[in-house]
């Protein structure tokens, strides 16, 4: 099996966020990491790989920094990386980065394609899905179970409250995985170093530029969200005060 | 209960670093993380160590890392020194136990060992399949090892070892003990030899009482008429010097290894002073003095990395002398040490307690400030590096 792996990077959860100044992002000094699904979308590509053979091929589109989570994924056991390299590539919304990771994997035949469910920044939950569409592809989301069969594949579907579904599907196809699915492995020290020697092209901006519209979603302003304190007497015999309350939390708190 | 670590860099330190250097550190930091932390405060009230963490740390590779061949990751040191802050980040005993096979055991083998040793002995201690252990010091012999008074005397094409060696990290679960002796028909020099700790007369027995490192194994030796053959002897020893080469890898280590332990302690009190609330409502993280201390760690723990990476540099160089690791070592252990003593005010009762990491650290590095060369000696080396005089 070919398979190729969407990784992003994203700004370390747990980690406090500084906004820029323009409040329309995070500050690009915090520390970075692999989007958590996407790294058990990863294991799975690889544990697939272990079994049926073939390829991993993992992608990133991001800055010069963004290289760190194709390095991680080369010393886990991916087998070469292609990376869009811009500034720019950072502030793409769902569709043009769909479009850019189309644009540099033209050419090639993947037998499978899998992207995490969504991105711990934004949360759009569509690189994959749009991904598939501008590909011709099948595709299905929040995938928690890959089986290869003779026609296919056969994959588990996480639903609401603990229910799942079985479906079948032809390849190739585009899956979106979702986190928690498997363990996932440690890079080994001696995976790092040959990690190196492993394959790693670089896509220019301009050779996806031609692919790509104008952004449909921009971010107009970022901000943390205020904590205010407000105690409110309420008065009144006890009936009155319990029907108060029960007012209160059905129509402003909402929690009934 | 403990907070989880959210990783120390005032200065923006990581862009020090290379790709490989972080991903390095990261890969230990994840695995000190999901498997040292859930255990650690069992291990250290129980005295026990995590010795079903051994075939995993082996899997990945931190054995012997900064070696090349034989199964060994190859890596910088500078690599090599942010997997030991990782690991004693963790526990003291813990990067003490990867110390010893790795700098102590491993490094002489690779240094000074015949290739028959090396072929033999290297694959199998990176894989973490054998372990060893490293005995130069003596019940009376300690920061003057010089004066060892364990013999080797030859009687065929074997060695006669004679001796008792104490404070040995590993000791009685080693498989291999690095036995330093003085050799009687050779003018008392002292050599490196090989003992396998299944040979009769071999014996180990753990040393009982610590109040630290208790996750890790502390042991005396003995060694009555033990027979190795001559092949057992590492050929490149020559004299006392190859121990103390030996001292200097390991050294290396434990400077980095004391940031781990302080950046534990002060990203432990920074959290809780942030929650803890006293006086007014506010949180103690509001007052004075309470800023001063965390202040203090931070600033300490800055410039402690920033020496062990440029000493880390100098010696993937090749350019680094004893005295630059000795400054780390001493340097930081110390701060590290000072460190958790804030640490532990700042959490007022809660840091006597285990459910936070403070106390076992301090109690750790009380060992680490006094093993490999004390503070004070370390004192001495560069006071001689600088004045040109000896003063021990
Ligand atoms: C937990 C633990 C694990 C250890 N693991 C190992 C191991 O694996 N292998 C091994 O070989 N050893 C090991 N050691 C031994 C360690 O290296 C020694 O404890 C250390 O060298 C100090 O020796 P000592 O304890 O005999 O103290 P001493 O040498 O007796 O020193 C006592 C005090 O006197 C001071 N002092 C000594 N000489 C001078 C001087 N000339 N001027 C001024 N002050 C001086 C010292 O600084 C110290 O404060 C371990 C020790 C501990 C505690
Ligand atoms: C073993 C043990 C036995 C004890 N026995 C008893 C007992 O028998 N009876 C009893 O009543 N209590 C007892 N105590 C409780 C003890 O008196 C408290 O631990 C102590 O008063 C500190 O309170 P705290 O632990 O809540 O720390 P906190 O008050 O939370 O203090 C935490 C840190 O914040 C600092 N801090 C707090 N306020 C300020 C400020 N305004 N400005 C600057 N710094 C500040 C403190 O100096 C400290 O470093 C015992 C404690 C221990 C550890």
């Amino acid at each position: 099996m070919k398979i190729l792996v969407c990784i992003k990077q994203v700004p370390q959860k747990d980690v406090p966020l500084k906004l820029n100044e323009a409040g329309t992002w995070i500050r690009e000094d915090v520390s970075y990491e692999v989007n958590e699904p996407d790294a058990y979308a990863l294991e799975e590509a690889l544990r697939q790989k272990e079994k049926h053979g073939g390829e991993v091929v993992v992608v990133t589109a991001g800055p010069a920094r963004a290289q760190q989570v194709l390095r991680e994924a080369l010393a886990k056991g991916a087998d070469r990386a292609i990376h869009l390299e811009d500034d720019k590539f950072a502030h793409l919304d769902s569709v043009n980065t769909a479009r850019a990771i189309a644009a540099a994997i033209a050419g090639e035949s993947f037998d499978l394609i899998v992207t995490g469910l969504q991105s711990d920044d934004f949360g759009a939950a569509q690189t994959g899905v749009l991904l598939a569409e501008i590909l011709g592809l099948p595709h299905a989301t929040i995938i928690i179970g890959i089986e290869k069969t003779d026609s296919g594949l056969r994959l588990k579907r996480e639903l609401e409250a603990g229910h799942y579904q079985w479906i079948e599907m032809p390849s190739p196809a585009v899956l979106t995985i979702q986190s928690g699915i498997n363990k996932l492995r440690y890079a080994s020290l001696i995976g790092i170093k040959q990690a190196k020697n492993k394959p790693l092209r670089k896509v220019a901006w301009a050779e996806v530029e031609p692919k790509l519209g104008k952004n449909l979603q921009q971010i107009e302003r970022l901000y943390v969200p205020v904590k205010q304190k407000k105690t409110e007497m309420v008065e009144g015999p006890p009936a009155e005060v319990a029907r108060k309350v029960v007012e209160y939390l059905k129509n402003s708190a909402r929690v009934l | 209960m403990a907070f989880k670590f959210k990783g120390v860099d005032f200065i923006g330190f990581d862009a020090l670093l290379s790709e490989d250097e972080r991903l390095t550190r990261d890969t230990a930091r994840q695995f000190i993380e999901d498997n040292l932390i859930p255990v650690i405060e069992e291990c250290n009230r129980e005295g026990r160590f995590p010795r079903e963490l051994v075939p995993q740390m082996g899997e990945l590779g931190f054995f012997g890392a900064n070696l090349h061949g034989y199964g060994c990751a190859g890596m910088s040191n500078v690599e090599y020194g942010l997997v030991m802050q990782e690991f004693e980040r963790g526990d003291s005993g813990v990067r003490s136990f990867v110390s010893v096979q790795s700098a102590l055991v491993m490094y002489p083998i690779y240094t000074f060992g015949s290739d028959e040793q090396k072929d033999y002995w290297l694959p199998l201690l990176a894989r973490g399949e054998k372990l060893g252990c490293f005995g130069l010091t003596e019940p009376d012999f300690g920061s003057n090892p010089g004066g060892m008074r364990t013999r080797a005397r030859k009687e065929g094409d074997e060695y006669v070892l004679n001796g008792e060696k104490m404070w040995i990290t590993s000791g009685t679960i080693a498989d291999v003990a690095v036995i330093w002796a003085k050799v009687d028909d050779e003018d008392g020099r002292v050599r490196g030899f090989l003992v396998e700790t299944d040979r009769p007369g071999f014996s180990a027995y753990d040393v009982h009482g610590k109040w630290s490192l208790r996750a890790s194994v502390t042991s005396g030796l003995s060694l009555q008429d033990v027979r190795v053959p001559a092949k057992n002897l590492m050929p490149g020893t020559d004299g006392l010097k190859a121990a103390l080469m030996c001292l200097n890898q390991a050294r290396y280590g434990i400077g980095w290894g004391a940031i781990g332990a302080a950046m534990s302690c002060y990203d432990t009190a920074l959290q809780y002073s942030q929650v803890r609330k006293q006086f007014r409502d506010q949180p103690i993280a509001s007052h004075q003095l309470v800023q001063e201390k965390l202040t203090w760690m931070i600033t300490e723990i800055t410039k402690a990395q920033l020496l062990s990476l440029q000493v880390g540099r100098l010696k993937d160089a090749g350019k680094v002398e004893h005295q630059h690791i000795s400054m780390a070592k001493r340097n930081n252990v110390w701060m590290a040490l000072e460190c958790a003593r804030l640490a532990r005010d700042i959490l007022g009762g809660n840091g006597i307690t285990d459910d936070y990491p403070i106390m076992r650290h301090m109690m750790n590095l009380e060992s680490v400030k006094t093993y490999e060369g004390t503070h004070d000696i370390h004192t001495l080396i560069i006071g001689q590096s600088i004045t040109g005089v000896p003063a021990y």
